[in-house]
């Protein structure tokens, strides 16, 4: 079971408060009815799946019932940064250096 | 009965009595079954998996693979493949022996053996192929009542289980030297302590060494003394017959603590097993080291067993595992063990060690006893039938010696036990020089000391444990520490050619069987040990993967590395399920979710269906009614006269903030902007795709606020749906949702005399269509309690919907219902809220669609606004499949035959006679007998089905085929007149 | 290649069993290959024996980052049936029960295919609405599958607990007969020993780390661990790491990776005579010819490549074991592991050609890709041979996801196993 850092409690608590909501960062673009079929694929059923670094929402659906992001390493399941909704995404940079 | 007085560190005093295939027996207090049983002479505990062979006792641990037995207190009590070394004995104690018929020392079985130059490894690959069909009716119950050990239980458990949660600085998993003196330096650093070890009595090898003096203590005084000071610290929490079984993300232990088995009579408020998740800053593993056995012909006849175990059965329990007793080994540890039984008396005729390279100060002490020593000699063969009775020992180039012996003990070194640490994700690694397997870094705060960390001498292990909480180990003044360096890995003599050498005792592999793996080309370890079964038992390799990988590596001519280690999985040691399940069973498996009225449907003999997670009152069969005799009759009342209906399940959310009429336009198809305050509106739920997601009435209360319901299964998701939208994508909208689905208890009032049943209840709005037509939400009073009031209906029929706060649901229902019954209206259920709604071609999500259903194909385009630039859904609508033409459409469907009632699921097609694979046109979502239209009623999903009404169609069943016509699929009122009355 | 039967066993019995051969060569890496398939579990070996025998391709490459068999092949249930709801994935999983029939024969090698019928329960009316509308759908598409009534299920399988006094009572079953379990290790085996005979190179621990591309955008060989190796044409048949293999070519994938677990009870005489699944209740059971309870888990909610799960998740699959059969409370676990399991949207395969040409993919078998082993090997090397699907794997194209034709069993029956 994951321990988990909520950004918004400022508090580790146990996975099972908390329910994942998939890859973060997916833009649900402004004037939806423009895009092709081909974005829209990409928007809603394209994903990253990495082996490595994810980038990933959880919502503390038990607790707080915020949304948030969080950076966790998919092979060792370790969070390496956990931040709000609605703050950038990390920079490249950044994340190579979270992995050190 | 043998026993030694001056020994038996773990002895009572008390004689407990047992049986065992029925003969009692006599132990003392503190023996295992194992240790009372080699007391009494026996040594035959078991039989083999695969060739029933005669097995005893090989170790005195949970590492056992041979003496498993069947434990019973009654016929529901049974627990199967109990190891002898771990059960410790109570008085009247039942236990049996296993995979035998009809005795353990006759088994017909044993003629498998027999046949075991056949029934090499992987075998059964090999053959049963022919005739195809035999393999599931001849060859597989064959091998399946041959395979298996014991029997599983046939009994609902009566035990129960307890499940804990702690957290705490430092837990220790091994509660030997190495734990106890780190719980102790953790714990004088004021550091919150949990330390477990898997016996009845801290200490581990400790209780099992008369030598050693620490202080001037034995090992079993200064045990003794840690565990007093430990267990007087407030810090420090000590659990015995607790297994550290499996290391979970982020540092989370589980252990497994037995508080029954042991004891006689079991207070029955105690839980048989309590399983512990503990969450801890630092993880200290000091599991210890698990002696390996050594690979010879006939290595498995009872009375065979390891040095280290039979010192533990000798010093623990005070019993001599024989009289005349052989040693083979290749590591100076038996020599501790033989010297052991030599000074109580047993006579060691001779000590084959493996090596040719012998400390010299062993001999020394070996000659000094008058024992002989042969030095790079090996077993060749042993005799005996259920007991070893000699061996013959060849040494240099063809001199072969025999000896009479009635126990042999071996020794082929100590393996760290690097379960824990590799299930943390430590990679192993591999020490060439001492040949053992080391664990690695973990990625987990934890620490391995000690045996399991490969720590041989007691001094070096004590400053471990200190260092590794960072704290300080006292001085000790530390004597006659055995080494337990050294030691070898795979078979020795020829017994990769010749005789029974076994690697995996349980699962009967031998040396050749690893052979023959690797010569049939599997060269990964993961390959042979699959191949052969090797590592697979119920002890999980403990005592043979090492050896399994060293055979395989020597044939390969690889280094040991290269061709890999068997990962370790959890547990540790076999887990109980009820423990894992601990309270959550029965009435707390899931919980059940009661409306308000529940108690009021039960008492009044409501049949209840389970909905998710709620019971809802699925129809009220009067006195001798069937359930088709009460759905119709309640069915009818609701169209004659009236019925009420507990809707508290429907979900219900509260949209609310000066944003929430555009919240409501993005999270709905519909639109929201002209829906007057007091209005009500069905609206319609899409994901992104498209496809219909959830629905419900919507009410506008105000400008800013909306009670939304949805479906009663969906509330959850919907609420989530909608917080992810506000949060993540609009969270510059003013919009509060707040679920209230428990908050409001709903009461449906339907049929033609709804208005005049409540009438006398309310305050504060009139009834009549012209202030409060249908689809409208009033704010008022009924039975004096704040209200909402709906004029909605699901039946077809005038109908209101009152919402009273949960805690006046019961007597708000009472009232009406007083009201209704002297009118003659009645209560109805969800079949029959299903039979109106369907009568009137409403539909049910999750039934009339399946989550491939758009609103466009549930005949529901009309409450897709079109104007409206965004709303969730709209642009998945636009995508090639779901604008094309064919797709399946929801219709109403009528039999030739009215008096047919269609089955739910049942496929349609236009031509019955086709040959299969029929070409299905769609099928039927809703089906219902209408005993208002005195005809079957069905809504199916079908190709193109707008454009096909009227059409005959075919729905061929097992036995029939029925013919049906497309139709509208509004069966009842079709113009709404009554909604309207 | 020594043929396996009851009389070459008897020969090697009274040689000691010398005169085995290899199963599988394990050569180096030649230079190039016709075709290369990347992961070497049933469905990649598969289709390479069915390459080379039915299309004539043996100048092929297997490449395995591990040992053979050692992904999700190794790691499964082992339930096998194909009652599925839509007409695509009856056709394909019908496909593949028709080839389990006489796999064993077909490949000399005893796969231990038990058709003890597999029975799903229904615990509440929409479970049965769901289960009898894909009894009616089987039966018309030559499926088998019958409904059971709960007496009926109790009969089947005498464990179970029909009582209705449980949380969810069982409200009836769907009952395909052909269905049940076959020996995992062995059809990986099998299918590498007949491979290797025809030819193949079957290339272990060479873990592939580059797709190599042609200036046009054809594909003209992987690199590995073990050097560059060309061929015109690459499946990936890589279960868990397809996305991150794919990524290597440039083409994303609507795929994630979750952790899956299952695990094993000791084993005891036989006390369970078929394969249990409810959806509902999240139990799956059945019991292995060695006598273990065998057991299948939920997945984990969060992508994860770390073969591990959690332990909430082994304590909510045994709750539901227990409730559904509460004599088994004593058994004991003795053995967890985890496998990566890769999900597709609509929780269907695809066995596709992709915008790569010469680059084929075979994925997305989320939690129930064993079953569907010898079909999906058959009709992928079918879609490598012709450049184009057989007609079976013709809808479980890439494509769907732009076009909405989803397959999507799990919109229609809550999960798919």
């Amino acid at each position: 079971m994951l321990l988990i850092h909520c950004p918004y409690c400022e508090d580790d608590r146990p996975e099972l408060e908390f329910a994942n909501a998939g890859q973060a960062h997916v833009v649900r673009p402004s004037h939806m009815s423009e895009m092709s079929d081909e974005d829209f694929e990409g928007m809603f059923f394209i994903r990253d799946n990495p082996k490595g670094v994810n980038l990933e929402r959880w919502r503390h659906i038990h607790g707080c019932g915020r949304f948030f992001n969080a950076v966790r390493h998919t092979v060792t399941d370790k969070f390496l940064k956990v931040y709000r909704a609605g703050e950038p995404r990390p920079t490249d940079a950044e994340l190579a250096e979270l992995l050190k | 009965m043998t026993r030694i007085p001056a020994r038996g560190s773990r002895l009572g005093t008390k004689t407990i009595s047992f049986t065992f295939d029925g003969k009692t027996y006599e132990g003392i207090e503190g023996d295992t079954l194992a240790s009372a049983l080699i007391a009494n002479g026996v040594h035959l505990m078991g039989r083999s998996f695969k060739y029933h062979r005669p097995r005893g006792a090989i170790a005195a641990g949970a590492e056992e693979p041979n003496a498993l037995v069947n434990v019973f207190r009654d016929s529901a009590r049974r627990q199967p493949n109990v190891r002898a070394t771990v059960q410790e004995i109570y008085d009247g104690l039942k236990a049996e022996s296993q995979n035998r018929f009809p005795s353990l020392a006759f088994d017909v079985g044993a003629v498998n053996n027999l046949m075991s130059p056949a029934l090499v490894a992987g075998f059964y690959y090999k053959t049963f192929k022919w005739p195809a069909k035999a393999w599931d009716h001849v060859y597989e119950p064959f091998i399946r009542r041959a395979a298996g050990l014991g029997e599983a239980p046939t009994e609902e458990d009566p035990d129960h289980y307890a499940n804990r949660y702690a957290h705490c600085d430092v837990v220790v998993i091994g509660g030997g030297p190495a734990g106890l003196m780190a719980a102790k330096c953790a714990a004088d650093k004021g550091n919150s302590v949990i330390v477990c070890d898997e016996n009845a009595a801290f200490g581990g090898w400790l209780l099992s060494d008369t030598d050693l003096r620490v202080d001037g203590m034995s090992g079993a005084e200064w045990a003794a003394a840690m565990v007093a000071e430990l267990q007087a610290n407030d810090n420090v929490r000590m659990l015995n017959r607790t297994t550290g079984f499996g290391y979970f993300q982020q540092n989370m232990v589980g252990l497994t603590e037995r508080i029954t088995d042991h004891v006689s009579r079991p207070a029955p408020d105690l839980p048989r097993e309590r399983m512990w998740q503990v969450r801890a800053g630092r993880v200290i593993i000091a599991q210890g080291a698990i002696e390996r056995h050594m690979v010879f012909p006939g290595n498995d006849l009872p009375g065979v067993m390891l040095a280290g175990a039979a010192q533990t059965f000798l010093n623990k329990f005070g019993v001599p595992v024989g009289e005349r007793i052989g040693v083979y080994t290749a590591c100076d540890t038996a020599y501790a063990a033989a010297f052991d039984l030599y000074e109580v008396g047993c006579e060691i005729p001779v000590i084959v060690d493996h090596r040719t390279e012998v400390d010299a100060q062993i001999l020394k002490q070996a000659e000094d006893l008058g024992i002989e020593v042969i030095k790079g000699g090996h077993i060749s063969e042993v005799t005996g039938r259920l007991r070893i009775g000699g061996i013959v020992v060849k040494s240099g180039a063809d001199t072969e010696r025999e000896w009479d012996v009635d126990a042999l003990i071996m020794s082929a070194g100590w393996t760290p036990s690097l379960h824990l640490s590799s299930q943390s994700r430590a990679k192993p690694v591999w020490d060439e020089t001492r040949g053992i397997f080391l664990p690695g870094e973990s990625p987990q705060a934890c620490i391995c000391i000690g045996g399991c960390n490969g720590t041989d001498e007691l001094a070096d292990v004590f400053a471990q444990a200190a260092e590794s909480v960072g704290g300080k180990a006292p001085k000790c003044k530390i004597e006659d520490d055995v080494s337990t360096s050294g030691g070898m890995s795979g078979a020795t003599g020829d017994s990769l050619q010749k005789g029974k050498a076994f690697v995996d005792y349980q699962n009967d592999v031998t040396a050749k069987d690893i052979a023959l793996a690797v010569r049939e080309g599997m060269h990964s370890i993961e390959h042979v040990k699959r191949y052969t079964t090797n590592g697979m038992a119920t002890d999980q390799g403990k005592l043979s993967n090492m050896h399994g990988l060293a055979i395989a590596a020597d044939l390969l001519d690889k280094p040991i590395p290269q061709v890999g280690l068997t990962t370790f999985r959890a547990p540790y040691t076999p887990t109980t399920f009820g423990g894992f399940v601990g309270h959550t069973k029965g009435s707390l498996f899931d919980p059940r979710r009661k409306t308000p009225i529940h108690d009021w449907a039960a008492e009044n003999g409501a049949e209840f269906e389970p909905v998710s997670l709620w019971d809802r009152a699925w129809y009220f069969p009067r006195r001798g009614e069937t359930m088709h005799e009460a759905v119709d009759r309640e069915c009818r009342t609701v169209r004659e006269t009236a019925g009420i209906f507990d809707a508290s399940t429907l979900g219900k959310i509260e949209v609310a903030g000066p944003d929430a009429a555009a919240f409501m336009n993005i999270m709905y198809t519909n639109g929201w902007d002209k829906l007057k305050p007091g209005r009500a509106k069905y609206g319609i739920m899409c994901r992104e795709d498209g496809f219909i997601y959830d629905d419900g009435v919507v009410g506008k209360l105000a400008a800013d606020r909306f009670h939304v319901t949805t479906t009663t299964g969906g509330a959850p998701r919907v609420l989530n749906h909608m917080e992810d939208y506000l949060q993540t994508e609009f969270p510059h909208m003013r919009v509060w949702l707040t679920s209230t689905t428990e908050q409001w208890a709903t009461i449906a009032v339907q049929g033609p005399r709804a208005r005049e049943i409540i009438k006398p209840l309310v305050k504060g709005v009139n009834l009549n269509s012209e202030s409060l037509s249908h689809m409208s939400v009033s704010e008022c009073e009924i039975c004096g309690v704040p209200a909402r009031l709906f004029r909605i209906s699901f039946t077809g029929e005038l109908g209101f919907e009152i919402n009273v706060a949960a805690d006046y649901g019961r007597s708000v229902w009472e009232a009406v219902w007083a009201r209704a019954e002297p009118l003659g209206a009645c209560v109805y259920g969800t079949e029959a809220m299903h039979v109106l709604r369907a009568e009137k071609g409403f539909i049910i999500v999750g039934q009339d669609t399946d989550g491939t259903v758009t609103p466009h194909d549930a005949g529901l385009s009309w409450a897709i606004a079109k104007s409206k630039p965004d709303f969730v859904g709209k642009r998945g609508l636009q995508r090639p499949d779901l604008v094309k033409a064919g797709r399946r459409q929801l219709v109403g469907l009528k039999t030739s035959d009215p008096k047919k009632v269609l089955q739910e699921g049942a496929q349609i097609v236009a031509n019955p006679d086709q040959p299969i694979p029929m070409d299905m046109l769609g099928f039927v979502t809703s089906s219902y007998w209408s005993g208002t239209l005195k005809h079957s009623i069905a809504m199916a999903l079908i190709e193109g089905g707008f454009d096909r009404m009227g059409e005959k169609l075919y729905v061929p069943m097992e036995d029939e085929t029925i013919e049906v016509e497309v139709t509208g699929s509004v069966f009842y009122d079709p113009n709404g007149d009554k909604v309207n009355d | 290649m020594k043929k396996f039967n009851v009389f070459s066993l008897a020969r090697e019995t009274l040689r000691g069993h010398k005169g085995w051969g290899k199963q599988w060569d394990n050569p180096e890496p030649k230079k190039q290959y016709d075709v290369i398939i990347v992961g070497a579990g049933g469905h990649g070996l598969g289709t390479a024996y069915y390459l080379a025998k039915e299309h004539g391709i043996t100048n092929i490459a297997v490449l395995e980052k591990g040992w053979l068999g050692g992904g999700n092949t190794g790691r499964n249930t082992t339930i096998i049936r194909s009652n599925y709801l839509y007409d695509e994935s009856a056709g394909l999983y019908n496909h593949s029960l028709k080839l389990w029939e006489t796999l064993s024969q077909e490949l000399d090698y005893n796969v231990m295919f038990s058709q003890r019928g597999v029975m799903m329960l229904a615990h509440n009316v929409h479970d049965v609405q769901s289960a009898q509308r894909h009894v009616h759908a089987n039966r018309l598409n030559g499926v088998d599958n019958q409904w059971l009534t709960p007496q009926q299920a109790k009969e089947f399988c005498p464990p179970l607990n029909i009582s209705k006094d449980i949380r969810y009572p069982v409200m009836g079953a769907a009952l395909q007969k052909k269905g049940g379990t076959a020996r995992h290790d062995a059809v990986a085996w099998g299918y590498a020993r007949k491979a290797s005979a025809m030819g193949v190179d079957i290339i272990q621990n060479c873990e592939v780390t580059g797709i190599n591309r042609s200036p046009d955008g054809k594909v003209t060989g992987v690199e590995t661990t073990r050097g560059t190796i060309g061929a015109k044409q690459v499946g990936v048949v890589a279960a868990g790491h397809t996305s991150v293999l794919m990524e290597m070519a440039g083409v994303r994938m609507p795929l994630e990776s979750y952790p899956l677990q299952a695990l094993v009870s000791e084993p005891v005489k036989p006390c369970f005579p078929c394969v249990v699944m409810s959806n509902a209740v999240h139990a799956y059971i059945s019991q292995s010819d060695k006598g273990e309870l065998v057991i299948g888990a939920g997945t984990d909610s969060y992508v994860s490549y770390s073969q591990t799960g959690s332990l909430h998740i082994l304590q909510h699959t045994l709750d539901a074991i227990i409730e559904l059969y509460p004599i088994f409370s004593r058994m004991k676990m003795l053995r967890t592991w985890g496998g990566i399991v890769d999900v597709t949207p609509d929780r269907s395969p695809i066995l596709s050609k992709t915008p790569v040409q010469g680059l084929y993919v075979n994925c997305g078998w989320g939690t129930g890709g064993f079953k569907a082993t010898p079909g999906s090997a058959n009709v992928f090397a079918h879609t490598i041979a012709r450049d184009e699907p057989h007609k079976i794997n013709a809808g479980f194209n890439l494509d769907r996801f732009k076009t909405g034709r989803l397959i999507d069993e799990a919109a229609a029956a809550a999960v798919a196993h």
